[in-house]
């Protein structure tokens, strides 16, 4: 397949009197990990929202490898290999971790035997590192374990995009070293990656390319040390001190 | 799954089936009214239980069963066609009804579905012309021995309670009902990780209710007469909930297990304390509650019987 996995054209999305995402075109590469940053409120959970059909686009087009999945529900995002983790970690928790990772591989995939289910959420488990919690309810599990299930659960689902929503937020650098090790051999796996993250270490690490959002607006895109440089987003977001320490340090 | 559970239930059957051949016809009429509660009470665990969707509708479908089962055989369809004819009926029915009805959630889905009862009522009560209205309708008798009728309805009762177990088993070992507790759980993550929760919902109301249906027409040629407001009650509603909620939502048996211990209770309530029976029951039914909230099976006796932790609820 030649052209992009994503292709957002125009996409706006209307809260009553609030315009959460207002006018945003881009796209997607197979393979690609693109970071978006922007500060509280901006939009990008919002445009994720829109992407899986969670909260609809009100304008404008969502195209999924050359389809126009603007008006899919979540499900059929799913099950066509749109998956997200959420900012706030969604288990079932009453759940094992086994059972959580299986949902997944059923659901997502359309694999009808339980027993299949659970051998390919084993495999998912291992990947992440969490194997050995298999059999423990979901609830028991530390934040950091559970955002690695979560991330099992995503892939369990055979993602063509993964859309990761602040999954590194509330972990200490240990934790978010391992994450990254993660994703990156996710991104080898030749899944593109869409990273919603407050935490610049982590989005300049990760990152092809960036995009800012401010205000529902795209304000700007590109190479992350370009874009880091761009005096509209070091005033939206970044803050001159904070510019001036990636350049000083010329790589984090 | 639970050999354990389907081992039990096997054994209760036969004690439930041999009761004609040693007890007297009170005990047969016990017998009967068991497995009928058994059958309503597993029905909805599908909903209740496994989806966590807190159906009140129960009395709906099995008034529409009976007034299905009774006008057809009023009409000239021989009796166990009219059974599978009212069995239809309500599959069709709930189906239509649980797209819309399954729109709500939580208490609203609770209070939407008891609505369908009152709804009910007042449609058999109105339309007279096929119904009777309010003077009820009388279905034509078994001319058995009375006997043989008993053993005949607990006969058809204990299949209708084993096929409610049965589909109880397959939807619990499958993808329906694997989904069914992913929605209980979190029905944003349900849906996020694939599940069409929409079609498994719906799916789960109208196996809540197909066997309902089939229970009221089998329990109208019983009696021989229904009228509306006792085939549409809330009571029922509610009494079929608290059983599955008192044996154990969620679990194989625990809707079993609620509905035998409710029905005795009540016998045993109603003979000694005649007429303080309502209130003596209601207090015992609100200690049960809130002592076991989890129901009987979840209590630590019965640990053997849960082989996995998935269908663990502390929601009622």
């Amino acid at each position: 397949m030649s052209g992009p996995v994503i292709e957002l054209q125009s996409v706006a999305r209307r809260f009553g009197g609030i315009q959460a995402v207002r006018d945003v075109s881009l796209k997607l590469e197979e393979g690609e990990v693109v970071g978006m940053i922007g500060p509280n409120g901006a939009g990008k959970t919002t445009l994720v929202n829109c992407i899986t059909g969670v909260h609809p686009a009100t304008s404008g087009k969502v195209l999924f490898e050359g389809r126009d999945v603007t008006r899919q529900r979540p499900f059929e995002a799913a099950r066509s290999g749109l998956c997200r983790t959420f900012q706030v970690v969604q288990p079932f928790p009453e759940m094992t971790v086994l059972q959580n990772v299986a949902a997944g591989a059923l659901f997502g995939q359309k694999i009808s035997r339980l027993s299949q289910a659970y051998d390919a959420a084993h495999e998912h488990l291992e990947f992440v590192g969490i194997d050995q919690f298999a059999d423990m309810p979901a609830s028991n599990l530390t934040l950091a374990n559970r955002k690695r299930l979560e991330l099992a659960k995503s892939l369990a689902m055979k993602p063509r995009v993964l859309m990761l929503d602040e999954v590194n937020a509330g972990l200490n650098s240990a934790e978010i070293n391992g994450a990254l090790d993660l994703i990156k051999k996710i991104s080898d796996q030749g899944i593109s990656i869409i990273v919603i993250e407050h935490l610049m270490k982590v989005i300049m690490t990760l990152s092809q390319r960036i995009l800012v959002l401010h205000h529902g607006e795209l304000i700007a895109q590109g190479d992350p040390r370009q874009v880091v440089n761009d005096p509209k987003v070091v005033e939206a977001y970044l803050g001159e001190k904070f510019a001036k320490r990636i350049m000083g340090n010329d790589h984090v | 799954m639970s050999r354990y559970a389907v081992i039990l239930f096997a054994l209760w059957v036969v004690v439930l089936a041999a009761t004609p051949f040693f007890a007297e016809n009170y005990v047969v009429r016990a017998a009967i009214v068991i497995a009928m509660y058994s059958t309503m009470a597993l029905s909805w665990n599908v909903i209740g239980g496994f989806a966590g969707y807190p159906s009140l509708a129960t009395a709906a479908f099995v008034g529409l069963g009976s007034y299905v089962g009774a006008v057809s055989q009023v009409n000239g369809v021989p009796m166990v066609l009219a059974w599978a004819l009212a069995t239809l009926v309500v599959a069709l029915v709930s189906l239509a009804i649980g797209a819309l009805l399954l729109r709500l959630k939580g208490h609203y889905f609770a209070i939407g579905s008891i609505v369908l009862v009152e709804l009910f009522r007042l449609i058999a009560s109105s339309w007279s012309s096929v119904t009777g209205g309010g003077n009820g309708l009388n279905v034509p008798l078994l001319r058995w021995e009375p006997d043989d009728v008993g053993l005949f309805i607990l006969m058809v009762m204990l299949a209708l309670m084993i096929l409610a177990f049965a589909m109880n088993v397959v939807v619990k070992n499958t993808r329906l009902g694997f989904g069914l507790q992913c929605i209980r759980q979190n029905e944003d993550a349900a849906d996020m990780v694939g599940v069409n929760t929409t079609k498994y919902k719906v799916a789960g109301f109208m196996l809540s209710t197909i066997l309902c249906g089939t229970v009221g027409a089998v329990y109208a040629s019983w009696v021989g007469y229904i009228d509306p407001s006792e085939s549409f009650q809330i009571l029922l509603t509610l009494k079929v909930a608290v059983m599955a909620l008192l044996g154990g939502a969620g679990t194989l048996l625990g809707p079993v297990v609620g509905a035998a211990t409710f029905v005795i209770l009540e016998e045993v309530v109603w003979v000694n304390f005649l007429s303080w029976n309502r209130a003596i029951l209601g207090v015992l039914i609100v200690f049960l509650i809130f002592f076991l909230p989890n129901g009987i099976l979840r209590t630590g006796a019965f640990s053997f019987l849960r082989s996995d932790g998935a269908s663990g609820s502390k929601r009622a």
